[in-house]
């Protein structure tokens, strides 16, 4: 149900907007404090090219959004930004050839969701030939509708991990008022700094596309999020922003999960997304750092997403390092240009620790949601034995949204879907918080996820 | 790739915590407690202790063993509870009376109902009234600290159920523990000590043990013709600062969620003070207690948090 008078104040809008002065929202974790979170490993080494290889497989699905449909057949010559797959549906996003060459395949391939999914595979031919689609564009010039078609012809994807088409975020309902635009600069997840990196080293990207977007749908102001533990980037962004741009960068606590939606829109604006609705009924809407300089330098540049800023870390990777690497590109690849993967590792992790996907192998393709290659050794990720639950109700103080996880999860273990639906098990974000912290080491989130499938399948 | 990958769901990562390590911290947590009341009462303590505490962890191996049940004596639970009701015992009592009791806490309460997480009431307050009931002389036979089960006298709360004054002094040994009262019961300081550790340590939230005993101070001051000196001593005798950070605290056996906790404090305190001073025991923390326990499902029920996000759509 959208909110189309902004006149009344609907109950979900709990304090000013001028007046928030809280930092942080309640519940969340401190994972892996005791090693500053892991990002000491990569945060302070630039971005490094890891050029593209001799094979490159691009998948025609990422992690939301249906298929995208082949436009190309094996034998077909590719230039490098050719539309390649087009978008089937409403949420469906564009995918383009990352290089230049002739495609070999397309066929199944394995995916970072851990399953063989349709993909493009190219024979880079290495010439690094431009298709004739790719077209600078003045962005200062371009209306509200043109900017939001050119978002969606550059396959431009949610980069901070969930891959939801950034072009349907742009398309709020007429009668919706937007009035914040919020950059999700704080990358809560362990280990993970490639949003760091990437607000280091394209800070002009961010700032300016922002306000691009700001200028869009006339909003109030523009707010970046950035955890505390990034002071360089946050003072960095602040240089680049002048008097009258109405935009702000608010430190965030460094708190596990402080970069999502829900709690980072009600730390920067004091309001509440509704239980099951979207952050655009409240007339916000919420993007990644990375996405958003993807909008600016694709539009401006003509080039579609093609590549991303990732981290390769873990205390199993001889060299952790960031990339800057072309979609289609293994895992495996990135892993050997960061000095190979140590003996003991024992998973490998498309992500972070905490929310991110187990790898069955690295030959999966980088796609636009990989933030992050993994790799972890037995100790730090070993599943342990499953303990009695003591009610000691930690997962209850650390859940962001205010569930009681051992409730949900009792009821999912024993079959009983519809108690657990009782216990909001659909407002369940999976941030995992609650998993990480119980000391029995039962399979919270497991059971949660199960509990959340079996009643999808029921709505059906 | 030669390594073979570990495929699950996330999170991958855990916090260092466990069920051992949070037991070890409420053991740590006592034994300064355990000790002054060794000091005061003598070797015969330490011998009660030491039965509780071992009859209550080979109990708890022998049925995990007997019925093939998951667990394991590991984790230090029964440890726990076996510690808990030896404090919770004078000195005077038989020693085949300590062993009892830590068999029925450990046998009837908590592995007969399921196990770990699973006992309805806690298992070391259950012990000990089970011990009342059945042997309700030697239960409250109390011995003077330092005289080894000759001279016996009531409890600093029996003092004051029976009107008569209450010196200073007497507070003050309240606090450091030479009154009369269970082994581990009376050093009101090691006891706060140990408390304060365990908040610390974020094993014990501060919502239960500060709610009972401030609602404790309050009412018995209100009642108590506004007598701060015997508001003073109920909050230092009659069990109340164990009873408020190690017993009611008991995770499996409070609320889960936080106006939960808060309503648990209250209640146990009303219900000490109410047993106090209208029924004829002098000590009602482990009655109010274990009354509480029971309401705990229901309590859950009733104040399970605000779901973010949580909107009431019209039409």
């Amino acid at each position: 149900m959208l909110c189309a008078d902004n006149a009344t104040k609907p109950r979900f809008y709990d304090k000013e907007e001028n007046e928030v002065k809280k930092k942080t929202f309640k519940g969340g974790v401190h994972p892996l404090s005791h090693i500053y979170h892991g990002k000491s490993l990569s945060e302070h080494k630039a971005a490094k090219v890891l050029e593209p290889p001799k094979e490159i497989v691009i998948p025609l699905s990422r992690i939301i959004g249906k298929e995208a449909k082949p436009l190309v057949k094996r034998g077909d010559l590719v230039k490098k930004g050719q539309l390649i797959g087009e978008a089937d549906g409403f949420i469906s996003a564009n995918v383009h050839a990352t290089v230049s060459g002739k495609v070999l395949k397309v066929e199944n391939r394995p995916h970072p969701t851990g399953i063989k999914r349709l993909a493009i595979v190219i024979e880079n031919d290495f010439k690094e030939e431009v298709a004739e689609t790719v077209v600078p564009k003045d962005i200062h010039a371009m209306s509200k509708e043109e900017i939001v078609q050119a978002v969606k012809d550059a396959g431009i994807v949610g980069m901070g991990g969930a891959t939801f088409p950034t072009h349907v975020k742009l398309m709020p309902p007429k009668d919706v008022n937007i009035d914040y635009i919020i950059l999700n600069g704080a990358e809560c997840e362990p280990y993970l700094t490639a949003d760091h990196r990437l607000m280091l080293e394209h800070p002009q990207d961010v700032i300016e596309g922002l306000k691009v977007i700001m200028k869009m749908f006339d909003v109030k102001a523009g707010k970046i999020g950035i955890e505390s533990n990034k002071q360089d980037a946050i003072d960095l962004l602040e240089s680049f922003i002048e008097v009258g741009d109405k935009v702000e960068i608010v430190p965030l606590a460094p708190k596990y999960p402080q970069g999502a939606e829900k709690q980072l829109i009600h730390v920067l604006t004091g309001r509440r997304v509704p239980a099951g609705g979207l952050p655009m009924e409240i007339g916000v809407i919420v993007l990644n750092v990375g996405t958003v300089a993807a909008i600016y330098k694709s539009i401006t540049t003509g080039m579609p997403l093609i590549e991303r800023i990732l981290t390769v870390t873990g205390s199993c990777i001889k060299e952790p390092h960031n990339l800057i690497v072309r979609f289609g590109t293994t895992f495996q690849q990135c892993i050997d240009s960061c000095g190979g993967l140590l003996d003991e590792t024992a998973k490998v992790i498309s992500g972070g620790p905490m929310m991110g996907i187990a790898q069955p192998n690295t030959d999966a393709a980088v796609i636009a949601g990989t933030s992050g290659i993994l790799a972890l050794n037995k100790e730090e990720t070993t599943v342990h034995d499953i303990g009695n639950c003591i009610r000691c109700a930690r997962c209850v103080d650390a859940c962001p949204i205010g569930l009681v996880p051992l409730q949900i999860s009792a009821a999912s273990d024993a079959g009983r879907f519809d108690e657990a639906k009782k216990y909001n098990a659909m407002d369940c974000v999976e941030c995992g918080a609650c998993t990480f912290i119980c000391p029995a080491r039962r399979r919270l989130m497991q059971s949660i996820r199960l509990a959340k499938n079996a009643i999808r399948k029921a709505n059906k | 790739m030669s390594t073979k990958l570990f495929v699950s769901s996330s999170p991958h990562v855990f916090a260092k915590q466990n069920t051992h390590n949070i037991m070890l911290d409420v053991i740590i947590a006592l034994l300064p407690a355990c000790g002054v009341g060794i000091y005061f009462f003598g070797a015969k303590a330490a011998l009660i202790i030491a039965l509780t505490t071992f009859s209550a962890v080979a109990c708890e191996w022998i049925i995990l063993k007997a019925f093939n049940r998951p667990g394991s004596i590991k984790d230090l639970s029964a440890a726990v509870t076996g510690l808990l009701l030896g404090m919770n015992l004078s000195v005077g009592v038989p020693w085949w009376v300590a062993v009892l009791g830590s068999v029925f806490a450990i046998a009837i309460v908590k592995q007969a109902f399921g196990g770990l997480g699973h006992n309805f009431v806690n298992p070391a307050l259950a012990g000990r009234a089970f011990l009342v009931a059945c042997w309700p002389v030697a239960m409250t036979t109390w011995i003077q600290p330092g005289t080894v089960d000759v001279v016996t006298s009531a409890t600093p709360l029996a003092i004051v159920k029976a009107g008569e004054p209450i010196a200073n002094s007497m507070l003050m040994n309240m606090a450091i523990g030479n009154t009369s009262g269970c082994i581990g019961e009376a050093s009101a300081i090691a006891l706060l000590a140990g408390g304060l550790y365990l908040i610390a340590k974020k094993i014990i939230r501060w919502r239960i043990p500060a709610t009972y005993i401030i609602t404790v101070f309050a009412l018995s001051f209100l009642l108590g013709d506004f007598n701060l000196t015997s508001s003073f001593a109920h909050v230092l005798g009659g069990g109340l600062i164990i009873g408020a950070f190690y017993m009611a605290t008991d995770y499996t056996t409070s609320p889960v969620t936080p106006r939960g906790q808060l309503i648990m404090g209250i209640g146990c305190g009303i219900m000490t003070v109410l047993i106090r001073q209208y029924s004829n025991s002098a000590e009602g923390v482990s009655f109010s207690i274990l009354l509480m326990n029971v309401c705990v499902p229901l309590i859950d029920r009733f104040t399970r948090p605000k779901v973010f996000g949580e909107v009431k759509r019209n039409a």
